[in-house]
């Protein structure tokens, strides 16, 4: 039973510059009652996402549209529990696999065979979990020998092969995937959403950040359309996209 | 990663559920031991990776290193040979993994900012990952006391017991010290540079080259010194003593003060590290 409720929730990023970063600064200013620092603007805050509430059950294939910036990405991360909401609450059930920006997270120094292990580890797979995938990953990567190689070695292409392969390996209940991933070949995309659409009938719930609308269409049965960090709409997905594309080409 | 439940900022939880999760991510994190035992051993072998010697390396810049500042220091203070090189191994290697502990726990977070930003894992395993490395390079590093030890014939014996508690008693602190600092680290960016340079002060000022008899009437100084006690902790026993009365006192001290201040630290900004990084 997978489950995502939010409520109200608000994430607001604060933004430093190099001088509000720096702990000497901040002393001085405070040993001098501010009178040294020069306050040119007072504390700036992104607000990412602001009194975002909807609840998804068993099923739901939701799709995220928003303008870059429109905090589709802050959404995902808030629901992996990576963010946490400044206000407001998030109850998510269910075992969940993050598919983001793919190139965070791997060790361009180790080799691609231990970077499937950690990416595992990482997931919640035991040891003997991780090597009884690996050779299905590594099948899947078609990298053969250079799998032992260091991933700074591999070709764009190679790595994100290896980072798709190692992040579809688990079988989720909840599946978060940012547009980041759709990249690198045709022959490799091809291969890539046949796997994705695999992995996505398992998946009980499935959200996915994206900008290629036909994905959102084959993938989901409703959408979310974001901006400036407000759900705007919600509704099925033919809808939520054309009145997207209404305000884009505003 | 079962189930989360997201954290309101603090006031809109319950300040009790903070602490439950600062202290559930330190718990959980733990657990997670095949993860950040091999994210520090990897650390270790890339580091060394494309030399010949490998992580040997490690044992004998030590070993190069203890020899020369002996040679010196040795005639310098008029010490025999004998009693000042397995006293200056010791504090050394020991020193070694203290200030180890503390400048990588700066950057316990920030290091690892990939990883944060890209999986939902409990943060205190980058902190676990650091306490790991540091312990596999001091278990290089022991290796060129024993060395000095068993050439002058004066190996601890059974007081190496006393030795391992304590180097398990620093690894403890260590974990609190990598949160505390890390934390802090992640959101201002000049305090690894501050902390460096204190950490090479503390290292002239505590008795490591010297002995603390050579300074009889700076006691007190050296008393309020817990970087002291903490040397002495594992050095007195490695060198066949025991740590004295005060030593224990002040350590079990700085252990529950430094995990007390941490935990609540960790409690109000845990949270907040996602952000920063």
């Amino acid at each position: 039973m997978a489950r995502i409720d939010l409520d109200g929730v608000s994430v607001t990023f604060p933004i430093y510059d190099s001088r509000r970063r720096s702990l000497k600064n901040r002393l001085i200013a405070a040993g001098t009652g501010g009178r040294i620092e020069y306050r040119t603007a007072s504390e700036t805050d992104i607000e990412a996402l602001a009194d975002v509430s909807f609840a998804l059950a068993d099923g739901a294939r939701v799709g995220l549209v928003g303008h870059n910036g429109a905090g589709k990405s802050t959404l995902l991360r808030v629901l992996a529990g990576i963010y946490a909401p400044c206000s407001g609450t998030i109850h998510v059930q269910g075992h969940i696999a993050p598919l983001f920006d793919i190139s965070l997270g791997i060790d361009p120094e180790a080799s691609g065979y231990e970077n499937i292990l950690i990416r595992g580890l990482f997931l919640g797979l035991s040891r003997r979990e991780v090597k009884a995938k690996t050779e299905e990953i590594a099948e899947f990567t078609e990298l053969g020998s250079f799998l032992d190689l260091p991933v700074r070695t591999y070709s764009t292409g190679m790595q994100l092969r290896l980072a798709f392969a190692v992040a579809t390996a688990i079988d989720p209940e909840i599946l978060l995937i940012d547009e980041g991933i759709a990249a690198g070949d045709a022959a490799f995309l091809e291969k890539a959403n046949a796997r994705l659409r695999a992995f996505a009938s398992k998946a009980s719930i499935i959200v996915l950040a994206s900008h290629a609308n036909q994905l959102i269409r084959e993938i989901c049965d409703s959408a979310i359309l974001l901006e400036q960090g407000r759900v705007l709409m919600r509704g099925p997905v033919e809808e939520v996209l054309a009145a997207y594309e209404a305000r884009r080409s505003k | 990663m079962r189930e989360h439940v997201g954290t309101g900022a603090p006031g809109g939880i319950a300040a009790g559920s903070q602490w439950q999760r600062a202290l559930g991510d330190v718990v959980a994190g733990a657990a997670r031991f095949s993860l950040w035992s091999l994210l520090g051993s990897k650390e270790i072998r890339q580091r060394y990776r494309r030399s010949r010697l490998g992580p040997l390396w490690v044992t004998l810049s030590m070993g190069v290193t203890v020899g020369a500042l002996g040679f010196v220091y040795g005639a310098l203070f008029g010490q025999p040979l004998e009693a000042y090189l397995p006293f200056l191994a010791a504090g050394f290697v020991v020193w070694g993994l203290i200030s180890g502990l503390v400048l990588d726990g700066t950057k316990a977070f920030t290091d690892s900012d990939g990883m944060i930003l890209q999986l939902a894992a409990p943060l205190s395993v980058h902190v676990y990952r650091v306490v790991w490395s540091n312990l596999l390079i001091f278990a290089h590093n022991i290796v060129v006391f024993l060395i000095v030890a068993a050439w002058f014939g004066v190996l601890p014996g059974w007081h190496v017991l006393y030795a391992v508690a304590g180097v398990a008693i620093v690894l403890l602190n260590g974990v609190w010290l990598g949160l505390f600092l890390g934390t802090v680290c992640a959101r201002f960016r000049d305090v690894p540079q501050i902390v460096a340079s204190v950490v090479q002060i503390l290292f002239f000022i505590t008795p490591i080259l010297w002995r603390p008899e050579m300074l009889p009437d700076r006691a007190l100084f050296l008393g309020l010194n817990p970087f002291y006690h903490f040397v002495e902790l594992v050095r007195a026993p490695l060198l066949g003593g025991v740590p004295e009365a005060t030593t224990l006192a002040v350590v079990a001290l700085v252990t529950l003060g430094g995990w007390l201040v941490t935990l609540m630290a960790f409690a109000r900004y845990r949270w907040r590290i996602a952000y920063w990084v």
